[in-house]
Order: C-alpha cells, then structure tokens, then sequence
C-alpha cells in the first residue's frame, strides 16, 4: 500500500487580512494560501484589492486584522526590523514603474541587494554580471537606467529581484508599462528563471494573457480572495 | 446557439404556446438569426418526447388546435445543469453566453457564479495555450495568440458583464 500523500503547509499565507486606507476598504478578509514553488497571479480590477494583497502578504504593509505566514512565521507580527531583513533576504520585488536607482548604471542596480547586505563590490559586480547574459542583456551592463528600453529596465529589475536567490519573488504589474512583445519576453524569463532557481512568484495582473503564465488564478474583487483549484 | 436549452429557459417561468416562445427568443435572442416556426415546433416535439416539457393544455380556435407547453422536472434538471456549466472555451461564444446569463436573471439562478465558472474554464484554456505558445515554433505560437486573443476578449466582456449585472436584471425582469 502506498503511503498517503503528505500535506505540506503553504510557504505563504494570508488569513482574513483586512486593510483600510482612511474611510476606504481595500482588503475585507482575503485568505490566500501559496505553495512552495509555485507561480500564483493575483488578478481583478483595478479597485479590488489585489496591489494591496500582495503589498501585505510581502511585509511591505501591515494588516489591520488578520494573519500573514511565511515559512511557518507570523509576518505580520514582526518588528519592522525583522520584516526589513525578511524582504531584503527572503524576497524579491519587480514593479511597474520606477525601480531602479538613476544614478547607478545597470550592473550596480542589479548587485544593490548583495552590496546592501555587505556583500565586497568587486565580489557583488561579479555575481551581477551573468545575470546580464541570462536575461538577453549583454552589453548593456554600464548603461544607465534612462538609456534602457521599458523591456530591457524590467528585465534589469527582474534580475535584481532574483540575484539574492529568494523564496518569493512579488511582481506588481510587472508588464504593465510594456508592449505585448516585450512583456511577453519578461514573462517568458521570470517564469523560466524562476522554475531554475526554484523560487515561488506572486504576480499582481489585470491582464488574463499575463496571468496564464501562473500555475493557478486567484481572483480578487471586492477585498476578498477567490481561490480557484486548477482545472 | 443551443436552442432546445434556450426554450426550455424561456418556458420555464410559465406554460406556454410555440407562437409565444418564438416571439420570446426573437425578441431576447434571435435579433440577427430568428427562429422559424417549423423548428420551434420540431425543437417541442423532441423535448417533449424526451420528456422535459409536457402538454398542459390545448386550445381549440378557429386555426389549428393551440398545445400549452409547460416544463417537467426533468427539464428543470437539464435546465439548471446547462445554466451551472461553463462552455468549452472557443471563439464565438458571445450569443450562448449572453443566453446563459440573461436566462439566469430572469430565473433567480446565480448569474455571477456562473461567469465566475466560466472565467476559470477560459483561464485554464489560456494556461494550455501559453504553455503550447511557449513550447512551439513561431507558427503553432501564432495559432495560440490567435486563440488567446479571443479568449481575452471574452474575458473582457465577462467582467463588463458581471460588473452591471444588477442593471442588466432590473431590465430583463422588466
């Protein structure tokens, strides 16, 4: 006889979360469960909830009510500190817009989370730089953010996100500022990348062609979390 | 279009004579396409020999004899099965959606539940057809895009549609 498949915990959960932005409900109880290695999108209209799910479920935003678990651990109970190093050293986060630091070219931008740790210049600079060949951005390693297309800055962000090798990596409309080409060419490395290194992605998306990408939908309206099983 | 569904949809709420359903349909659903007599009558004669509508009453004129048609409880199953289940997910479905969902409203069925069903069927499909697009040549990719815009824009049409539902039954019960 074989033995019972076992149940393991989801590595990220969110129970009942409410969250309130003055006299406006966002969240009205939104219970999400995300399993080790899994590709999750989060999708709805805009209004529904769904940014400031992700937003709590990352330790960006503290819920009013209800519980946040990661890895076995009550995010939401942290101390801002924790939470702080929880994010720089567990999590990886791709955005719409604006990510990436002006000033610094595009090999510094993509070694800022392992100089931010402590990590030797010349040692961050060296791991950054083959994530360049990986994500088709070869030659482009000193150009400034302002001289990289929408695509290529994404892909940049995308590789920063993933550098540290996190857990989860939280993408917030990451083609959202993209033509269909190019966001399907993020979509295309940020899954693939993220199945090699094992990591679990969390993706917010009104669009449906952006979240077929995921192994299962969750649908946010209202506040709450419609969780599907996939067909 | 499933067209022995929608009359039983449309029959359901009370009894009726073919004359009065045809003027239903075409009136709802049959803008572009009305239904000929002949086979509204045909559509009847088979969903009563199935069993899912019965002769209530007849009445006799100066024509042809007028058969009354009402629903069995038979029908009600096959009725509420067809308005619960989504539909294979495939271009050109906007007419048997929009069936579905104005035949809901005017039942009392849930109407959201059922986009909501079908919202997940054309996100699976989509799942199937980004994997094929990414795992195939450029050509099989371009048949797959070809699909997944479709598919994309019904999904639009979905959440338009559950987001004024509350309008679209107030005028469907009118």
């Amino acid at each position: 006889m074989s033995a019972p498949p076992v149940e393991r915990p989801p590595l990220l959960a969110a129970r009942g979360v409410t969250r309130s932005f003055g006299a406006t409900e966002a969240l009205r109880g939104a219970d999400v469960d995300v399993g080790a290695g899994e590709i999750v999108a989060l999708m709805g209209p805009s209004g529904s909830g769904k940014s400031t799910l992700l937003h709590c479920m990352a330790g960006i935003l503290t819920p009013d009510a209800g519980e946040v678990w990661f890895d076995g651990a009550r995010v939401d109970a942290m101390s801002d500190r924790t939470r702080t190093e929880l994010r720089r050293e567990r999590f990886g986060f791709v955005f719409q817009f604006g990510q990436l630091v002006p000033e610094l070219s595009a090999i510094e931008n993509v070694a800022l989370p392992l100089l931010l740790a402590g990590r030797p210049r010349a040692r961050a600079l060296g791991e950054a730089a083959p994530w360049f060949e990986r994500l088709g951005l070869g030659g482009l390693e000193r150009r400034r953010p302002g001289e990289l297309s929408g695509g290529e800055g994404q892909r940049v962000a995308m590789a920063r996100a993933l550098i540290s090798g996190p857990d989860v990596v939280f993408a917030d409309e990451p083609t959202g500022s993209l033509d269909s080409l190019a966001g399907e060419r993020v979509m295309d490395l940020l899954v693939d990348t993220a199945r090699e290194e094992g990591s679990t992605v969390v993706l917010v998306t009104h669009d449906p062609r952006v979240a077929a990408y995921a192994d299962r939908d969750v649908v946010v309206r209202d506040g709450r979390a419609l969780a599907r099983v996939p067909a | 279009m499933n067209i022995p569904n929608t009359l039983l949809g449309l029959l359901e709420p009370e009894p009726s004579h073919g004359y009065e359903l045809k003027r239903a349909y075409d009136l709802r659903f049959g803008s572009d396409k009305p239904l000929k007599f002949g086979q509204v009558y045909a559509t009847l004669g088979r969903l009563e020999r199935d069993g899912r509508i019965e002769v209530c009453g007849v009445e006799h004129g100066s024509g042809p004899d007028r058969k009354r048609y009402a629903i069995t409880p038979d029908g009600v199953t096959v009725l509420d099965r067809w308005l619960a289940e989504p539909e294979a997910p495939e271009p050109h479905l906007q007419s048997v959606l929009f069936a579905k969902v104005v035949l809901a409203l005017v039942s009392g069925r849930p109407a959201d539940r059922f986009l909501d069903e079908q919202r997940a069927a054309h996100l699976a499909r989509m799942r199937e057809l980004t994997s094929v697009r990414r795992a195939g040549d450029l050509g099989h990719a371009l048949v797959a895009d070809y699909a997944l815009f479709h598919l994309e824009a019904d999904l639009r049409w979905i959440d338009v549609t559950e987001s004024r539902l509350d309008q679209l039954g107030a005028e469907v019960r009118a």
